[in-house]
């Protein structure tokens, strides 16, 4: 790899590393009890959760590293949080 | 003149931050990041000081960055911005993007404490941002002068002749204020819309801006990463972390704290880096002490 002076690198590329190898404990979104409030994509740090539609939420195990903020902060307890298996 | 475009496309907007950054699980400083590009859009240039946030957002040759950043030293995040924002003026594009400096608390109340002084002093039109997570992390959780008072680090170890950090928390945000300029805020990532708030209404405001964000980092204070909201909420509640804007040197709103009063060990508990003021019967002094650091809080700002 070559360092020129002032080292470049392009917008948005972290995307490339897939975090969501890090995880222990993986969160399911049951899609049964939301009410559509949006904190688990608010507060997700990866920001990996997105919105399908008004009260449907998912997430892209891709990054997701399971730190489980989404389960904890779900105003109706919908997200789950399971031992992942490899 | 060359008319490259200064800032990113309209579309990305909504994830400024691009995932795949190597952040700690359930780390605060990457979720204040995400929340301070979602609410300042597309149409930004970012600076950022040596720490975590840069580390884990810059691992060479890849970025997470969607919007044009500079990395220079630990020192220097607020002068970078600085020269930025004068290129701009220069250049008579200082309509094309808003500046934000950013850096930890380390390189904003120590080490950039200088630059950062220069940059309010010249009335740069800046915001810059303090990622709190209340020491030097991205080297091995060493104190700073945002470090809370009793807290242990590597460098304020707890044991039979020691509590912890020796020090109270430096007044980061009046040392800001002090210079003078129109807007100073303190917010915590337990609070997203708040955060989206005063970033838009700092951005909104022409001249120099100083805004502190409460940001846990499981890593250095030992708490569990799925707690990362709770334990930041906690802070605010008992009155550790006074939640406030400051307009032209005044306190002109604050959030207020829980009634009945949340008391501190509720914070404290749930976080290793406190753990020792519950191993015997003399820390119950030493919590009374944070109590009453909290207390004076809610005095100071009018929090109850
Ligand atoms: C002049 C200089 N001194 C020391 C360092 C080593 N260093 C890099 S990051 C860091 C700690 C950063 O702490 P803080 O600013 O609080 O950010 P955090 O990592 O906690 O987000 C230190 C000491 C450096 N890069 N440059
Ligand atoms: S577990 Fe953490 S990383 Fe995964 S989706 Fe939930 S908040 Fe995001
Ligand atoms: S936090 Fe829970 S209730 Fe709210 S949108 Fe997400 S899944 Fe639905
Ligand atoms: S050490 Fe702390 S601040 Fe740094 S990435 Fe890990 S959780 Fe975040
Ligand atoms: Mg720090």
């Amino acid at each position: 790899m070559r360092l020129d002076l002032g080292a470049i690198a392009k917008a948005g590329t972290s995307k490339a590393n897939q975090t969501g190898s890090w995880r222990n404990y993986k969160p399911i979104f049951h899609q049964v009890k939301c009410i559509g409030c949006g904190l688990c994509k608010i507060y997700c740090p990866e920001g990996c959760v997105t919105m399908i539609e008004k009260k449907k939420y998912t997430v892209d195990y891709t990054y997701c590293k399971g730190c489980g903020i989404c389960a904890e902060e779900c105003s109706s307890s919908d997200i789950e949080m399971i031992v992942e298996e490899k | 003149m060359s008319t490259t475009t200064l800032t990113a496309p309209k579309e990305q907007s909504c994830t400024l931050l691009a995932s795949g950054h190597t952040a700690c699980t359930g780390c605060g400083e990457a979720l204040a990041a995400k929340l301070v590009l979602g609410a300042a859009g597309s149409d930004i240039i970012v600076t950022d000081a040596t720490g975590c946030l840069e580390v884990f957002t810059t691992r060479f040759p890849q970025s997470s960055w969607e919007v044009p950043f500079i990395h220079s030293l630990f020192e220097n995040s607020a002068a970078v911005a600085s020269g930025v924002e004068v290129a701009l003026k220069a250049l008579g594009r200082q309509n094309e993007a808003k500046v934000i400096a950013q850096g930890g608390d380390g390189g904003t109340a120590d080490i950039g404490l200088q630059a950062l002084s220069g940059m309010l002093e010249r009335g740069h039109d800046i915001l810059y941002v303090c990622y709190d997570n209340e020491a030097y992390m991205n080297t091995g959780v060493q104190r700073s002068g945002l470090t809370p008072f009793d807290c242990m680090t590597t460098t304020s170890p707890c044991g039979e002749l020691s509590w912890g950090n020796k020090h109270n928390k430096k007044d980061m945000p009046s040392i800001a204020a002090a210079h003078g300029i129109p807007y100073v805020a303190t917010a915590s990532v337990a609070f997203p819309k708040d955060i989206e708030n005063k970033v838009k209404k700092a951005l909104s405001i022409t001249g120099p801006k100083y805004m502190q964000i409460h940001s846990p980092c499981p890593l250095g204070w030992r708490s569990n990463p799925q707690l990362t909201i709770k334990v930041a909420k906690l802070a605010v509640q008992t009155g550790l972390y006074p939640i406030f804007e400051m307009e032209n040197g005044k306190v002109t709103k604050v959030r207020k704290v829980t009634t009945p009063k949340t008391p501190v060990e509720e914070y404290l508990k749930i976080q290793g880096r406190f753990a020792h003021l519950f191993k015997s019967p003399k820390g119950k002094e030493e919590i009374q002490k944070i109590q009453e650091i909290a207390d004076r809080n809610v005095e100071k700002y009018g929090l109850a």
